[in-house]
């Protein structure tokens, strides 16, 4: 199967004062399309590290970074935005809802970025509200919503624009296991009926078991951990 | 479509936000109402100020002062003189050939307004009687004239409206008991309607000067100015000057106008920068607690130019909002408020209307939006340049 990402010699460093610490060393990675793949590892091993620079959030420090065939390493921060609207959806750990606008205008927001019109926009909305099960809360500011709930529609506004690539960094983290086990399903439901491509870094091997591949971040290197039967 | 959509979303979201930022967004909207309400304020009074002087004069009279005296309390022409500039050629004459002038003394004399307060500084013109065909433009509204010889004396209508100087109050000066006979109004905007008067004579007799400060005379017709003053330069007994009234003041006005509004600028300016300063720290502040909002909307595919637009909206609406107040208190406070200054320590002060004009309201609402502009600058770029991937973790 076509790899979707494909990271080669990858190395990221940050500079800090007069300290460079190298997080990733020559890290290569292919993901297939359509894969739900996990990223485990220890605190501060660089699993959102690696994450950003999948989702071009960052820019490598050297190596390439190949996604749905652009090379993304090259783009221009005003390129990157513009690619990162069109091919990659995010689902953070906190949720990152804006605050004052309620559930059906957070999940607009994407589409915002597109050429559709309000009626096409709502007609969307009204169907990833349906996808997360979360109709009745169209009006809903964030802070009337539970954390499951919030969650749901972060990921319901990852996905409005119908991108590429989800990237979720520890969607599950803040979150009780019921709640949990609902984002977890919802997932694998979206990447086993619409072959979304997915990549999930997470602390919890539970959560990792709902995907159908995981690896370990260690040592800036990255270790298959389990293949498990592609979806 | 879809970048003004972007914009309008972003700039939405921002300024929906501003009241949980109340604190620091007043600190930019009175910050900002302070500089307008003071520029605004300084120069009203600065044109109403210069208008009231350059009004005064008229085209058809002529103004006679001592050689090198710039101004009418600086100039001194002695009773012995006065018959010669007379017989000048170019001033009019009435039907029985005498010239149409007068001879005029000043002093400044501290009265107490009846009206309570501590003591003004007024300016006391002694006048001729034949003032009418002078200057047609004085009229009495209410008494009668002055007598020559007694101590008698015109207040003008705004120092009685002002100080409660009504008819037969009486002021006390120069070692005598002088009373109000008659209230003066003049029908164009003149420097008059804040003076006293007195028949010139009598304000000699009781000072003990023998000059007078000034010789006003009605000009015969076009080219008698050039006429008048080829004949006062060729007595050489005479060192004296003959200026157009109107130009004259006018000249005055200019310069006066010119200095007000460097002080209001000057004033405005230090104000303007305090205001920046202000904005710029609020702005900043903004930004940061707007840090992940704008790196999730930046990771979403926003643009940096509609963060950008977001902070100066932001910016720009508390500016015009600061600028609107401070205009507002202006014009509340100042427009129409009767106020009085003095051209120089040497004059007496001298009462003007204020009129906070449109325009100056404008010029304080342009104030205002570039120093909302300039503060929003510095944030509005540091929040583009947010890194994302950073800003985002500093949450997660
Ligand atoms: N912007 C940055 N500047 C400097 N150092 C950074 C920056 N971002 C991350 N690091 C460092 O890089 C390392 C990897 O960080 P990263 O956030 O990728 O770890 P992580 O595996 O996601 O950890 P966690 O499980 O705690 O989220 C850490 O040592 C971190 O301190
Ligand atoms: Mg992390």
């Amino acid at each position: 199967m076509a790899s979707l990402v494909s990271l080669h010699n990858v190395i990221k460093r940050y500079v800090r004062g007069k300290q460079t610490i190298e997080v990733l060393h020559q890290l290569d990675l292919e993901v297939p399309a359509a894969q739900f793949l996990a990223l485990m590892g220890p605190s501060g091993s660089g699993k959102t590290t690696l994450l950003n620079l999948i989702g071009g959030l960052d820019r490598p420090t050297s190596g390439e970074i190949i996604v749905a065939g652009e090379h993304i390493q090259n783009l221009s921060s005003g390129q990157l935005a513009k690619w990162r609207a069109r091919h990659v959806g995010f689902v953070f750990q906190f949720y990152n809802l804006m605050p004052m606008l309620s559930a059906e205008r957070n999940i607009e927001l994407p589409l915002l970025l597109t050429s559709l019109s309000s009626a096409q926009r709502k007609r969307n909305v009204a169907a990833a509200l349906e996808l997360v099960g979360l109709t009745s809360h169209a009006k809903h500011k964030p802070a009337e919503l539970s954390g499951g709930q919030q969650q749901r529609v972060a990921i319901a506004r990852a996905l409005i624009a119908d991108p590429t690539l989800l990237v979720c960094d520890e969607p599950t983290g803040d979150l009780d296991r019921a709640s949990a086990g609902e984002i977890l399903g919802l997932l694998q439901l979206l990447n086993r009926d619409q072959q979304k491509t997915i990549v999930m870094v997470t602390h919890d091997q539970k959560a990792a078991d709902y995907a159908s591949r995981i690896l370990h971040v260690d040592k800036g290197q990255l270790i298959e951990a389990a293949v498990k039967s592609a979806a | 479509m879809s970048v003004f959509r972007q914009l309008s979303a972003v700039v939405g979201m921002n300024l929906r936000n501003l009241p949980q930022r109340t604190g620091a967004s007043l600190v930019i909207v009175i910050g900002i109402a302070g500089v307008v309400a003071v520029l605004v304020s300084v120069l009203a009074m600065a044109v109403s100020f210069s208008q009231t002087i350059a009004g005064a004069g008229s085209p058809d009279r002529a103004l006679i002062l001592s050689g090198g005296a710039l101004q009418e309390a600086m100039s001194s022409i002695p009773r012995d003189s006065v018959a010669n500039i007379l017989d000048a050629p170019g001033i009019a004459r009435d039907r029985e050939g005498r010239p149409i002038a007068a001879a005029e003394a000043l002093a400044q004399v501290q009265v107490e307004p009846k009206s309570g307060g501590k003591l003004i500084n007024v300016a006391l013109r002694g006048v001729a009687s034949v003032e009418p065909e002078l200057r047609p433009e004085l009229h009495l509204v209410e008494g009668r004239m002055f007598r020559p010889g007694l101590h008698e004396l015109l207040v003008g209508r705004s120092l009685e409206e002002r100080y409660g100087l009504g008819l037969g109050s009486h002021l006390e000066f120069q070692s005598g008991d002088w009373t109000v006979v008659g209230i003066f109004a003049s029908s164009r905007p003149s420097t008059f309607d804040s003076q006293v008067l007195t028949d010139a004579q009598t304000l000699l007799a009781a000072y003990q000067r023998d000059w007078f400060q000034s010789i006003t005379v009605r000009l015969a017709g076009p080219g008698s100015l050039d006429q008048l003053k080829r004949a006062l330069a060729a007595d050489p007994t005479l060192h004296v000057n003959a200026y157009l009234e109107s130009a004259f003041a006018a000249a005055q006005s200019q310069a006066l106008n010119t200095v007000l509004k460097w002080i209001g600028y000057f004033i405005g300016g230090m104000m303007a920068a305090g205001a920046l300063f202000g904005a710029l720290n609020s702005l900043y502040a903004s930004v940061s607690s707007r840090s992940v909002e704008i790196a999730t909307l930046r990771a979403i595919g926003f643009g940096a130019g509609s963060v950008v637009v977001s902070v100066l909206a932001e910016a720009l609406l508390l500016a015009v909002g600061g600028g609107l107040l401070g205009a507002l208190c202006a014009w509340i406070f100042f427009n129409g408020h009767v106020s009085s200054m003095e051209l120089s320590g040497l004059q007496p002060p001298i009462a003007f209307a204020m009129s906070v004009r449109p325009d100056l309201l404008t010029l304080g609402i342009v104030w205002a939006c570039v120093i909302g502009l300039a503060g929003g600058l510095l944030p509005a770029i540091r929040a583009a340049r947010l890194p994302v991937a950073r800003a985002l973790n500093a949450v997660v």
